[in-house]
């Protein structure tokens, strides 16, 4: 990879206090996030691109738009 | 979203509204709030997923409408007592509680102990005059009974999501809904995790 090195923001989802309404999915550009058998919101990390249109939007606030090292 | 789709589903929130509307007009509507609590109890049991809280619920859409496309919510996040399990398992205890009173005078009113009052009552304590929506019916006096029992716990939910929509973000009630707590615990249980 060119930039492999480059850290890259991703959405990062707190399992523990998710409630699973399913607002993030619904914003979601790219369909990278999905509510995983109706206990928490999944996301997708190859396909996230990490624009925070899914933690503005989590009622719980309980999503941060993290930087993650490249895999 | 603007380039997202829109489905059938995601006009729910007209059904919502037009629920309270007909409220006001005749309490024996309040019946049909009963789907608002098999259905997602049989999605969960049945498919194990949340898919009514995710798509179908029309309170929500109506919350994010609301609160989000007509802006009024502060768009704040809610204190973190309020997402915490405590709170979230503790307000569907006092919820159910509530509505076992309501069945509770329901049965009272079937079984001839009590007349039937024709009073919604607005967050378990304010009693609201409510006999302009009330034009007899054809059953017995429990089955009135139980539509203004219903509808009380159904407009006092919609209030209470409604202060929290101002205060904090849009759909804020979905943290705390009964309901989303319930199917949520049910999904958690038939996918065998037990946290």
């Amino acid at each position: 990879m060119p930039d492999g090195k480059r850290k890259r923001k991703k959405a990062k989802v707190d399992v523990s206090l998710c409630v699973a309404c399913g607002c993030c999915v619904k914003v979601c550009p790219l369909s990278a996030i999905q509510i995983y058998k109706g206990i928490y919101a999944l996301v997708d990390p190859k396909t996230c691109v990490g624009c925070g249109k899914c933690a503005a939007e989590c009622p719980a606030s309980v999503i941060e738009i993290k930087e993650e090292p490249n895999t | 979203m603007k380039n997202q789709k829109k489905h059938w589903y995601d006009f729910l929130w007209i059904a919502s509204l037009t629920y309270l509307i007909l409220g006001f007009f005749n309490i024996l509507f309040a019946w049909l709030g009963l789907l608002c609590f098999f259905i997602p109890l049989l999605i969960s049991f049945g498919k194990g997923t949340k898919s009514y809280c995710n798509r179908y619920c029309g309170r929500g859409q109506l919350f994010g409408l609301i609160g989000g496309r007509f802006g009024l919510s502060r768009k704040k996040d809610v204190p973190r007592w309020m997402k915490s399990k405590g709170f979230r398992y503790g307000f569907l205890v006092f919820f159910f509680l509530m509505f076992f009173v309501m069945l509770w005078n329901t049965y009272l009113v079937f079984s001839g102990a009590q007349d039937l009052k024709q009073v919604v009552t607005l967050l378990w304590t304010f009693k609201l005059p409510w006999q302009w929506a009330y034009h007899g019916t054809l059953f017995h006096d429990g089955v009135a009974q139980f539509a203004f029992g219903f509808y009380s716990v159904m407009l006092t939910s919609t209030v209470l999501g409604l202060v929290t929509m101002v205060l904090f973000k849009p759909r804020s009630w979905c943290v705390y809904c009964p309901m989303g707590t319930m199917t949520q615990l049910i999904c958690r249980v038939k996918s065998g995790k037990d946290r």
